[in-house]
């Protein structure tokens, strides 16, 4: 696609040093990390947090704050996206790898897909091959200090291959299904799976 | 063992949060981006202006939508944000965008100070219908600095189409000046001036909550601005007793 230009832009950044992370038409949020989310910021305890996973598995499961604790520790560093344009470089979360929760679990051969929902009721639809193979986490650390609630502390899943707003905050479990069935903001307009290099934003994309 | 039937049907989870969206949302109209032009520029307070957009195959919006504004440089460089629609759905053709001048603004900064009218630029939406209001619901809506902008078009299409559906605006600014829209508040509207008043509190509330002050069927409330706003607003109301699924956030970032 060609655009034409608007009369006297000239962008802050320049096209020839773009940083080669940015996906197309986002830019570099810095220090800052936005905040992005539709609901009241939940006030839950860490001891009152669980997280399952069921749906088309062997074995449906719930794990405690100290049982996932207890799990092998995982991190993930890199960058994150989010659909209103800001990425960010270089974060740090640790947490679980989510292949050690679904290892637990089992899923059955006919589970394609995951809903991923919170304690608020929040829902989001992955394929379960976007959270396998250590493409996904369960984290409670931000940095290296404990995840701040309005960014989904104490804890939430990342899937920072994708946009972010399929890394659900106040993550409370995951459903494995045969079919994809479109979460909260995929009912309201965005694209089903959210790949930032493809720009897969809205609907349609 | 898991009982099939249920994966029939729509996953719901068992929680407090489950707030619908309001529309159908248009996947074609959200998909294209259309070359909009500007038709007028009108300074709203020193920092704020609202830009008139003729786009030529607008499909209509409602109130509380958004829009993504693109600008793109000669070598092709993109900017691209998200802006709240302020104007009423008039069928008109035209839109108006309220923006904040943020200091240092990539997008805002030029539109700002090197935009005029004439010049065009790229739009796509309307986009998502979480925060859209069809005008059904009574509608209690709390906005600070340029979070009145989704608000004011929901008033303003409260007034254009004489519903009886009660709206209540409560409307935080720092400063007289500051106060985007001001000429245009009727009885519905409340304004706190941060700077001489303090922020809102749950005084300011309390003639919309408990008993007394709940429309038949309860607020729908709506909640736009910064994220520190909107974290001590939606506080504020859950206190107040407005049941955490009837209340929609628009954070502005
Ligand atoms: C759904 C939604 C609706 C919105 N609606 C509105 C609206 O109606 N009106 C409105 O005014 N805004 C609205 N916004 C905010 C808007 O999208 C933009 O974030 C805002 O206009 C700032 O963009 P900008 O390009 O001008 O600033 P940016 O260039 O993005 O800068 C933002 C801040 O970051 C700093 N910054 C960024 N990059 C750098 C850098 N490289 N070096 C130094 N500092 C930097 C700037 O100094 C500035 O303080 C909305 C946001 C969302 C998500």
């Amino acid at each position: 696609m060609t655009f034409e230009p608007t009369r006297g832009f000239t962008g802050r950044a320049r096209a020839a040093d773009r940083d080669p992370r940015l996906p197309p038409g986002q830019y570099d949020a810095g220090d800052g990390w936005p905040v992005l989310s539709a609901e009241v910021t939940p006030r839950l305890a860490a001891a009152d947090w669980t997280f399952r996973v069921d749906g088309l598995v062997v074995a449906p499961h719930t794990w405690s704050w100290d049982e996932a604790h207890a799990l092998p520790a995982s991190e993930y560093r890199g960058d994150i996206h989010c659909v209103t344009s800001w990425s960010k470089f270089g974060v740090r979360f640790g947490g679980v790898s989510l292949d050690t929760f679904l290892a637990a679990a089992r899923p059955l051969p006919t589970a394609t897909h995951v809903v991923a929902y919170s304690h608020t009721g929040y829902t989001t639809n992955l394929p379960l091959s976007d959270v396998t193979d250590g493409k996904a986490w369960i984290v409670w650390e931000y940095g290296d200090g404990p995840l701040p609630a309005e960014h989904g502390g104490p804890a939430r899943l990342i899937v920072p291959h994708l946009y972010f707003w399929k890394s659900a905050k106040w993550v409370a479990g995951l459903r494995l299904s045969d079919r994809d069935e479109p979460g909260f903001w995929e009912q309201n307009g965005y694209h089903h799976r959210g790949d930032p290099w493809a720009e897969e934003r809205y609907a349609g994309d | 063992m898991t009982d099939p039937q249920s994966l029939q049907e729509r996953f719901v989870p068992p929680t407090a949060f489950a707030v619908p969206g309001r529309i159908e949302v248009s996947n074609r109209s959200a998909a294209v981006w259309q070359r909009a032009t500007v038709v007028e520029i009108r300074r709203e307070t020193p920092l704020v202006s609202t830009f008139r957009l003729k786009v030529p195959d607008w499909q209509g919006h409602l109130p509380g939508q958004h829009l993504m504004l693109r600008l793109t440089a000669e070598d092709g460089y993109v900017a691209q944000r998200h802006y709240s629609i302020a104007s009423a759905p008039d069928g008109s053709g035209e839109i108006e965008l309220t923006l904040d001048h943020v200091p240092d603004g990539e997008v805002s900064g030029h539109l700002h100070t090197v935009a005029h009218v004439g010049d065009t630029v790229e739009v796509r939406g309307p986009l998502s219908g979480f925060f859209a209001w069809p005008g059904d619901r009574p509608a209690l809506l709390l906005g600070a600095g340029s979070g009145v902008v989704p608000l004011m078009s929901m008033v303003r299409h409260q007034r254009l189409a004489g519903l009886d559906v009660p709206v209540r605006l409560v409307v935080s600014a720092r400063t007289p000046a500051d106060l985007i829209y001001a000429d245009e508040y009727g009885d519905e509207a409340t304004v706190v001036l941060t700077r001489s008043e303090g922020r809102l509190n749950a005084a300011h509330l309390a003639p919309f909550l408990g008993a007394e002050g709940q429309p038949e069927g309860g607020w729908e409330a709506y909640i736009c601005g910064s994220n520190g706003f909107a974290e001590h607003a939606s506080q504020l109301l859950v206190a107040g007793g407005q049941p955490v699924d009837r209340i929609r956030i628009e954070r502005f970032g």
